[in-house]
């Protein structure tokens, strides 16, 4: 396939940046997005350019580390579907194809490609988990967990904190990073104990991590490679509510 | 004998196993560690490079015991490490489906699927402590698979005829890793951790024979800086993408083992590679990695080729009577599920006859259709579904009316850093955790067992052994030299990288470096073929060090230059892996010489003359590695031929 790129280069994060073109000519369809552009890099390299700085790891659809906002859609065109899996033969022979980081306030881009995404671990920090010290564990078995209930957990803590929610959100919002914790952790009754402090302060965190507030613009959903639903907000919301008039905040 | 290649040097005890029998050894052990009281841990550090499964639920563990941890990850968050990509499941002796397991059944078949060169202390603590792994995992909030009743479910895995693996749909390892991450985050907001996320370990401190601390490099900036401690912890996952290609993730490395190893921390069977036969076949020159299918699979898929070689018709006009399903021809007790090295190596001999399939002949197909007809397509998509999803992402083929293609991939490496009892290696004050180290496997890993080790060595044998290190060793600070010295290393290596400005680039390397390794050191080895690559491995390296380019400045974020520290330590093992496979001229796991096989092309192993695990000592650069052995002793369960026939 031929195709012609348009790349988002910053040296760093002082630098303006900018998006510059490069062509490619011999690039097989069934590469996914990141062999493509390695084949790009090896080029760039040849030709005594820089390589283009971008997140991957696992390739494998699971860690969350890749990123890149490809033709203005985190991850691309492909519904459910991280970078690292969306292969070419889902692009035209000749098309151009737009790579921008992700962008939000609250993920400074580091270099090219490659934004800082540490606040969420911030947020899981402030409340997301069971506190559950070792070797005092009861038996497995002593507390059944009703199927749906841990069918339903299973599908919320699917989430790979990859950050395309808050990239995808005109306001920049973690709701649904953040409601898919809350969901995962509420759900089991191992989480209930912490459940109301947990939602105010993730809550709390993520707003002073300069997250914006969520608006039920529904772009995060679309655009989650897992297919985390918008319900999960709900329960986050609710969860913070009840929190607050409960008197359960802290 | 290979003589010219190596220095054979003393025979290593095996330290700090307690006597008695193998149900108190644990115990004992633990009663006779010296503890350290919660006011002092407080002033002890630990620094840990590696928050995976073996890393992170150190980290946590320790960190609620009330010790000062440091800890390291190349990754941008902890929450990726490689433990991330496990898909099938965690095995545990719980006889929850009363299906006649135990403790001593998941010792007996882990210490048989290792085919005898494991240790069996190590194996019977592993078998014991799965169960406490499961107790802790549920307590946390992992979202295992459960029936309708609200108890949890169980699935089968090769190698084993009892259903003890414990697994959350195909993505096992993330609900996992991801327990160990929460607590550890949690311990981070306690301020018992410290956490450094785009750091790389380079280079150990090294005082009076002891580790003392890294250096390590913020992976953001390029800044060069040393962190001290009372012990180190390795935590930091296998290398098996010495070939290049492999189902292990990107950045996977050798390198925090590696400078252990040139401080004199022996290097155990480092030729012990396993060899998943489930993988998504290579589809170009472009593919940078492979891509696991669980294994979990073959429970439903039944695996075939066509009988005639060269038949390229479309697998569904290939009749059921041209079909050869070899597995459950050749292995009728085991069939579809035989352990990994088996079913690996059976694939690539009837590749080897012309009867593999799709593009290259390298594949065969794993079929569902019975399955799907015996089950319903919604069960089978209940099961399996995201990695029936994952499979049509990648090929672009629909497994549900087609079957998959699979071929063999290296996946898992059963080598590593030696270590005694206490997870300790032999440099004092350095502690080396899950796939790391080359403990409890053996040559042979069986499925869902290294999520089992990793998160045992993290959760519960370290934090019980490393007390007893501290506690027993009066450690001052550091010496401002040993520091420097430290750190001259790190950074005339990174300059000399830098300065070189050749003009082949890393990944060429890389490339060229694995097909040398799974061509003569992949599924089958020769003597022959390992005596080639013993003569281009040294040449490539020296290529290497003329050729190079490394793009960028060592002061900002610079991908080639991560990459090119750890292909320049990847071209230093490949050579030590070929030794070791040259050295053991027998076959057993995932080494398997086609000079020793049984009439009917089995792997014959010499119990007599390699029951041993080999520790391979460093001697200096330019320098034969030396061997020491480490005598392999079988109170419980007596050697006897693998069979799964
Ligand atoms: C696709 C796939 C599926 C698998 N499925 C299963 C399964 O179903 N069941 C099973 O039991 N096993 C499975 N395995 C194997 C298992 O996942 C691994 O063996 C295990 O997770 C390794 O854990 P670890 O903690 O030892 O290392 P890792 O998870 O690899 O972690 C290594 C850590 O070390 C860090 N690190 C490495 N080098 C450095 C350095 N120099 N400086 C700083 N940090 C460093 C990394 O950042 C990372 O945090 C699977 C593996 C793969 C690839
Ligand atoms: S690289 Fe891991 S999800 Fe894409």
């Amino acid at each position: 396939m031929k195709l012609t790129l348009r790349v988002w280069r910053q040296s760093g994060p002082r630098d303006k940046g900018g998006m510059v073109e490069y062509k490619l000519d011999d690039i097989s369809p069934d590469a996914s997005f990141l062999e493509m552009l390695d084949v790009l890099n090896e080029k760039l390299i040849a030709d005594g350019g820089e390589p283009v700085a971008f997140d991957h790891d696992c390739r494998e659809g699971i860690c969350g580390m890749c990123s890149l906002v490809i033709n203005g859609t985190p991850h691309g065109p492909e519904r459910n579907t991280t970078t690292c899996q969306l292969h070419m033969r889902k692009f035209r022979d000749g098309e151009v194809i737009d790579v921008e980081p992700w962008r939000a306030k609250a993920f400074p881009v580091v270099k090219d490609l490659v934004v800082d995404r540490s606040a969420f671990d911030r947020i899981i920090q402030s409340g997301g988990y069971i506190t559950a010290p070792t070797g005092t564990a009861p038996e497995a078995h002593a507390a059944p967990v009703p199927k749906p209930d841990a069918d339903a957990a299973f599908e919320a803590a699917e989430c790979i904190g990859c950050g395309a929610c808050v990239a995808a959100c005109p306001n920049g919002s973690a709701a649904l990073f953040l409601g898919a914790k809350i969901t995962h952790l509420g759900l089991m009754p191992q989480g209930q104990p912490e459940r109301w402090d947990r939602a105010v302060s993730m809550l709390d965190t993520h707003d002073g991590e300069g997250f914006g507030g969520c608006t039920n613009t529904g772009e995060c959903t679309v655009a989650c490679p897992k297919g985390i639903g918008l319900d999960v907000i709900g329960r986050l919301n609710g969860d913070y509510l009840k929190a607050s008039a409960g008197g359960k905040k802290k | 004998m290979n003589d010219e290649l190596y220095d054979i040097g003393d025979p290593v005890v095996d330290g700090k196993v307690p006597a008695g029998p193998i149900e108190d050894r644990w115990t004992t052990r633990k009663f006779e560690a010296k503890q350290i009281n919660p006011a002092n841990k407080r002033k002890k550090k630990i620094i840990i490079i590696g928050t995976g499964l073996a890393g992170g639920s150190a980290g946590a563990t320790l960190g609620e015991a009330g010790y000062h941890v440091q800890q390291f990850c190349f990754q941008d968050s902890p929450r990726r490490a490689h433990s991330i990509a496990a898909q099938g499941g965690i095995n545990a002796a719980k006889n929850y489906r009363n299906d006649g397991d135990s403790v001593y059944r998941l010792f007996y078949e882990t210490v048989k699927g290792g085919d005898f060169r494991s240790r069996e202390s190590n194996v019977y603590r592993l078998a014991d402590i799965s169960r406490n792994i499961i107790d802790q995992c549920v307590a946390q909030g992992v979202p295992f698979a459960r029936e309708y009743g609200g108890l949890l479910d169980n699935r089968s895995f090769g190698g084993t005829q009892v259903s003890r693996t414990f697994y959350a749909r195909g993505q096992t390892g993330q609900q996992l890793l991801l327990g160990a991450y929460q607590a550890l985050m949690r311990q981070v907001e306690m301020g018992n951790v410290e956490l450094f996320p785009r750091h790389e370990m380079l280079d150990l401190i090294m005082e009076d024979g002891r580790a003392r601390g890294v250096v390590v490099r913020n992976l953001i900036n390029g800044e060069v800086k040393n962190y001290t401690a009372d012990a180190v912890v390795l935590a930091s996952g296998g290398y098996g993408n010495v070939y290049f290609l492999s189902t292990n993730a990107m950045g996977s490395n050798v390198t925090a083992s590696w400078r252990a190893h040139r401080h004199g921390a022996l290097f155990a069977n480092p030729c012990y590679t396993q060899i998943h036969p489930t993988c998504i076949p290579v589809s170009g020159d472009h593919q940078s990695k492979l891509t696991l299918m669980s294994e979990s699979l073959r429970n439903d898929g039944r695996v075939w080729v066509p009988k005639k070689g060269g038949d390229d018709r479309r697998p569904a006009d290939i009749p059921e009577d041209e079909r050869d399903y070899y597995l459950e021809r050749i292995y009728p007790s085991f069939g579809n599920l035989v352990p990994r090295d088996i079913a690996s190596r059976a694939a690539k001999n009837v590749c080897d006859e012309g009867r593999g399939v799709g593009p290259g002949g390298l594949g065969v197909y794993l079929d569902f259709a019975d399955a799907i007809g015996r089950l319903g397509r919604d069960k089978v998509e209940a099961k399996y579904g995201n990695l029936f999803e994952m499979y049509e992402r990648i090929t672009g083929e629909n497994p549900y009316d087609t079957p998959m293609r699979i071929y063999p991939a290296v996946h898992y490496t059963m080598g590593g850093l030696w270590v005694d009892y206490d997870l300790e290696s032999t440099v004092p004050g350095l502690f080396v955790i899950g796939e790391a180290n080359f403990s409890d496997h053996g040559a042979n890993r069986l499925g869902a067992s290294a999520l089992m080790q990793g998160l045992a060595d993290g959760y519960f044998v370290l934090p019980a052994t490393i007390n007893d290190y501290i506690a027993r060793n009066a450690l001052p600070p550091v010496a401002d030299t040993a520091i420097a010295e430290a750190e001259e290393r790190v950074n005339g290596r990174i300059d000399k990288l830098l300065s070189i400005d050749g003009d082949r680039s890393v990944d060429s390397f890389h490339r060229e470096l694995g097909h040398i390794m799974w061509e003569y050191c992949g599924m089958e080895r020769t003597e022959e073929g390992l005596r080639k690559a013993l003569e281009l491995i040294p040449a490539l390296r020296e290529e290497f060090w003329t050729r190079v380019k490394v793009t960028g400045k060592g002061e900002e974020l610079n991908q080639q230059l991560e990459k090119a520290g750890r292909v320049a330590d990847f071209l230093e093992l490949g050579e030590l892996m070929v030794i070791d496979a040259l050295h053991r001229s027998e076959s057993c796991g995932g080494h398997f010489r086609a000079e020793s096989q049984d009439d009917e092309g089995e792997a014959k192993r010499d119990d007599d003359a390699f029951g041993y695990v080999a520790a391979w000592g460093w001697q200096g650069e330019g320098a034969r590695p030396v061997l020491r052995k480490e005598t392999l002793n079988f109170e419980y369960v007596k050697p006897t031929q693998r069979s799964y026939k």
